[in-house]
């Protein structure tokens, strides 16, 4: 065995089969099999590290349908590390034998030489929306169905000039400065839901903070690890951590991103690395941190906050978001069943596992339908664009935003 | 065997079947990880007529078979003897009714235990019986091992809260024993008595009627933490003495303490205490405040260090966290566990938990304990690490010993993990050649052929190679013939 390989096995140790990650597992609960628990997949990766596994494909079935929701460090006493489990071994077996099949191939390719690549992701996204008017309209028809005090919640169907990418370089605040931090902008949550970031910078810009966001910064390279392609993504962290070497502060408003950016220090094993980490923050942690000194627009409605499962089970961040969107006056929020399940989104996993990621999907749609909010709240682009397309499927047309569209101030909308 | 396995696959389709032997790797032991055995195929039925096709099948090629929940089991339950079909009864998870005024629940065998009570919460009900493992293991599961939980002191085993049970047997056919209509008896044989806790040797369960619970006015959590072990059990003699019977009354000492505050599952137990004693209270208001008086009182006779109190449901759900976290926290000590399970009448407490540190000792293991101090049952928790030979045969050794200590002070090898295959050689510690024969005869009656989870509970001349080594191979060790 190799270091790496040593040590992966020693964290499988780490699971004495008590079996409480169980219950909180999206496939577990889909498919009741052991190998689709993430007590089994250990099991499987300790057998691979001990050598007893005669054929990899049949772990890598397994390994392959884990979202990588991580909801099961969450309810683990032993504090197996699961997720960085989970991705060291894809890497390894990718690295021994790379997938075969279509699925895994155009996954691979679509995540080495489109979504990492900003400028070809606007490209194709234009592509996309040129495609997709006529169908954008009939939804537009479907949204008018919803009574008129909704329409004014809903998050705004994105425009050409909404798509616009935000500027770069440093945003002033007219007031006070309160200090200034840097914004990682996300290659989904730019090019699709460009209103989030602007309603970021608007909130931070109101809120006294100068906002930097540098040129140079790349794709954060999550679905890189995820997919077991470690070294691709180190050469974007290393560019991401030139990029902010001026910001003491770096902000994002995507969880997925978020959780990635925080290993780094993980990814890259080097002490600027660790010290770039240490710097990340979400929007929702950060904001509720410092506090609000501008109160946001009033809205009267009632929101179901949905934890991203990168967010609340990779970052710990579960309160803030609330916190945050109770201070908008006349919001209710309403609690639902099971908040921090995933909702199948999970980077890819739609494209590679598509039967899962739609029963997933439908399920939170079903506990998200039963709770009876007029709007959804997420703050994670996959989450976003999963729950509204699952809650569709079911013939519900709730809208659904990040819970930084409800901060932005009236001065600044 | 090809034939069985086309047939068994034809039944539930290519997707709710696993025959791939490194897929089946993950099927090879359950919470109890000392005895390890591949299965053969694993098939997922999701109705009673499903899993009757089944078992008929496994029946008619004469192929053993073992019904299989969460596989949270603490004594090899689920896990084959011999090469085996395992029936994973994880899909069959609906609760198939709900008779809020007859106050009780049917429910399929996969049902996890909490679910259950998050099912019917809103009607002011619960599942009274609350193993540690309660939001993993199945309703299914809990009935084949007469499961027990911290609130048992007061509202008794699964045993006492199985009202009926439609059940496959090991032929295929299928019966209804009991009926929802309680009291249980004296309509005929008490059978589903004698079906609950048979380890899923007489058959497969796969509608069951349980009891539900009103959920009482009031809780009250206390929580002590003393300075020295006999203390806090002494504490615990003197609250049953006084004729009290509070919902839940649980120890946990230092080691665990400190496993549990390093995890997730941290509750906020002062990590400098011996021992920290949970006692909860619950009924109508009036009297619970009078009550909790009475106990706090014993904890201070008792020299408590400091006592906590929670109301509130968040305050009562963070201490016991600590205490449901408790067996999974010890992989922060070593790489397996091996939870014990004896019990002793709880006067003997502190002689009984003298007797298992010293037993510890001795045989150099390291060792917890955490326990359900009201029933005197015992959990004496060694990590360990699997891999070393003769680290498992000194944890065996020393477990034996401690079991024979619980016998000799009057108490019993399990108090609700079963026996299993983990405690199959300690069966005649207990009862005579006669009385374990009269265990078989009964189990003859259901389970002729022996091919139901073969060979669990009582031991046999055939029983499992493997069981049969270890007696063997923890003398060898002992006498300093050890394979390092």
């Amino acid at each position: 065995m190799s270091t790496t390989q040593k040590d992966l096995y020693q964290q499988t140790l780490g699971c004495v089969h008590c079996g409480l990650c169980l219950p909180v597992c999206p496939t577990y609960r889909v498919l009741g099999m052991e190998t689709d628990s993430p007590r089994g997949r250990i099991y499987l990766m300790r057998a691979l590290g001990e050598g007893r596994i005669e054929n990899l494909d049949v772990v890598r079935t397994h390994l392959d349908r884990c979202l990588d929701c991580r909801a099961c460090e969450t309810a683990c006493p032993s504090g197996v590390q699961y997720g960085n489990l989970l991705e060291s071994v894809r890497g390894d077996l990718e690295q021994k034998a790379p997938s075969r099949g279509l699925r895994p191939r155009i996954a691979r390719f679509m995540v080495r030489h489109l979504l990492i690549h900003q400028r070809r992701l606007r490209l194709a996204f234009s592509a996309l929306r040129a495609i997709e008017v006529v169908g954008l309209r009939k939804l537009a028809r479907i949204l008018r169905l919803i009574p008129r005090s909704l329409d004014a919640i809903a998050p705004p169907v994105p425009g050409g000039t909404q798509r616009a990418p935000l500027k770069t370089g440093l945003h002033q605040p007219k007031g006070p400065v309160r200090g200034r931090v840097g914004l990682f902008t996300g290659c989904v949550m730019e090019p699709m839901f460009g209103h989030v970031n602007r309603a970021t910078l608007a909130v931070l810009l109101a809120n006294g903070f100068e906002v930097v966001i540098p040129k140079a910064q790349r794709c954060c390279g999550a679905l890189l690890v995820h997919m077991g392609l470690p070294d691709d993504a180190r050469t974007l962290a290393k560019a991401n951590i030139a990029a902010f070497a001026d910001c003491d502060v770096i902000l994002n408003n995507s969880a997925g991103c978020g959780a990635a950016l925080k290993e780094y220090g993980h990814l890259l094993d080097a002490p600027a690395a660790a010290n770039f980490a240490k710097k990340c923050r979400d929007i929702c942690e950060f904001l509720d941190s410092v506090g609000l000194t501008q109160l946001p627009a009033a809205r009267n409605v009632t929101v179901a906050y949905d934890d991203p499962c990168h967010l609340c089970h990779a970052q710990g961040v579960r309160e803030a978001p609330r916190k945050l969107l109770q201070q908008v006056d006349g919001l209710k929020l309403v609690a639902h069943a099971r908040p921090e399940d995933c909702c199948g989104s999970a980077g890819i996993y739609n494209l590679l596992q598509p039967e899962l990621a739609a029963e997933i999907g439908k399920r939170k749609a079903e506990t998200l339908t039963k709770a009876g909010a007029q709007l959804v709240v997420t703050g994670n682009p996959g989450c976003m664009i999963q729950i509204g397309a699952s809650l569709r499927g079911i013939g519900d047309h709730t809208p659904v935003c990040h819970p930084v569209e409800l901060l932005v101030p009236p001065a600044a909308k | 065997m090809d034939a069985v396995l086309k047939s068994l696959i034809a039944i539930v389709g290519k997707h709710r079947a696993i025959v791939a032997r490194d897929a089946l790797l993950a099927w090879e032991c359950d919470g109890f990880t000392v005895h390890k055995q591949l299965p053969l195929a694993v098939v997922a039925p999701e109705t009673t007529e499903e899993v009757a096709a089944l078992v008929r099948i496994l029946h008619a090629g004469k192929v053993p078979f073992v019904p299989r929940g969460a596989g949270t089991c603490l004594s090899g339950g689920p896990t084959p003897m011999a090469p085996s079909v395992v029936i994973e009864l994880a899909r069959m998870n609906r609760v198939l009714q709900v008779a809020a005024d007859d106050l009780y629940a049917v429910v399929q065998p996969g049902v996890v235990n909490l679910d259950l009570t998050t099912a019917v919460a809103h009607l002011g009900l619960h599942y009274a019986p609350d193993p540690s493992s309660q939001s993993v293991c199945t309703i299914g599961g809990n009935l084949a091992e007469n499961s027990g939980g911290p609130h048992c002191f007061k509202y008794g085993m699964t045993n006492d809260h199985v009202l009926s049970a439609v059940v496959v047997l090991p032929d295929g056919s299928i019966a209804k024993l009991g009926s929802e209509a309680g009291p249980r008896a004296p309509h005929g044989f008490d059978l589903p008595a004698i079906f609950c806790g048979s380890e899923g040797t007489f058959g497969i369960a796969t509608e069951i009627t349980v009891r539900l619970c009103r959920d009482a006015e009031a809780v009250h959590t206390l929580l002590a933490s003393f300075g020295d072990m006999p203390s806090a059990c002494r504490a615990v003699s003197q609250i049953v003495g006084a004729g009290m019977v509070p919902a839940a009354i649980e120890i946990l000492d230092q080691a665990t303490i400190r496993a549990v505050e390093a995890s997730i599952y941290r509750a906020g137990y002062p990590e400098d205490a011996a021992a920290v004693l949970l006692v909860e209270l619950d009924g109508p208001v009036a009297v619970l405040e009078e009550e909790t008086a009475e106990v706090r009182n014993f904890f201070a006779q008792n020299g408590a260090l400091r006592i906590e109190a929670a109301t509130s449901p968040t305050e009562r759900k963070k201490l016991w966290r600590g205490r449901k976290g408790a067996f999974g926290a010890m992989g922060r000590l070593n790489t397996d566990l091996y939870v014990l399970d004896g019990v002793v009448p709880r006067t003997k407490l502190v002689e009984a938990l003298n007797g298992i540190y010293a037993i510890g000792k001795k045989y150099a293991v390291v060792l917890t304990n955490v326990f359900h101090a009201g029933d005197g049952n015992l959990h004496p928790n060694i990590s360990y690490d699997g891999r070393n030979v003769e680290e498992v045969a000194r944890v065996l050794a020393a477990g034996r010993e401690i079991l024979q200590l619980c016998i000799d002070l009057g108490g019993s090898i399990s108090g609700e993990h079963g026996i299993g295959t983990e405690k199959l050689e300690h069966m005649p510690m207990m009862y005579t050649e006669a009385d374990l024969e009269v265990m078989a005869r009964v189990r003859s009656v259901f389970n002729k052929d022996n091919l139901c989870n073969p060979d669990k509970v009582l031991p046999s001349r055939h029983g499992c190679a493997e069981v049969a080594k270890w007696p063997a191979m923890i003398a060898r060790v002992l006498d300093g013939e050890g394979q390092s």
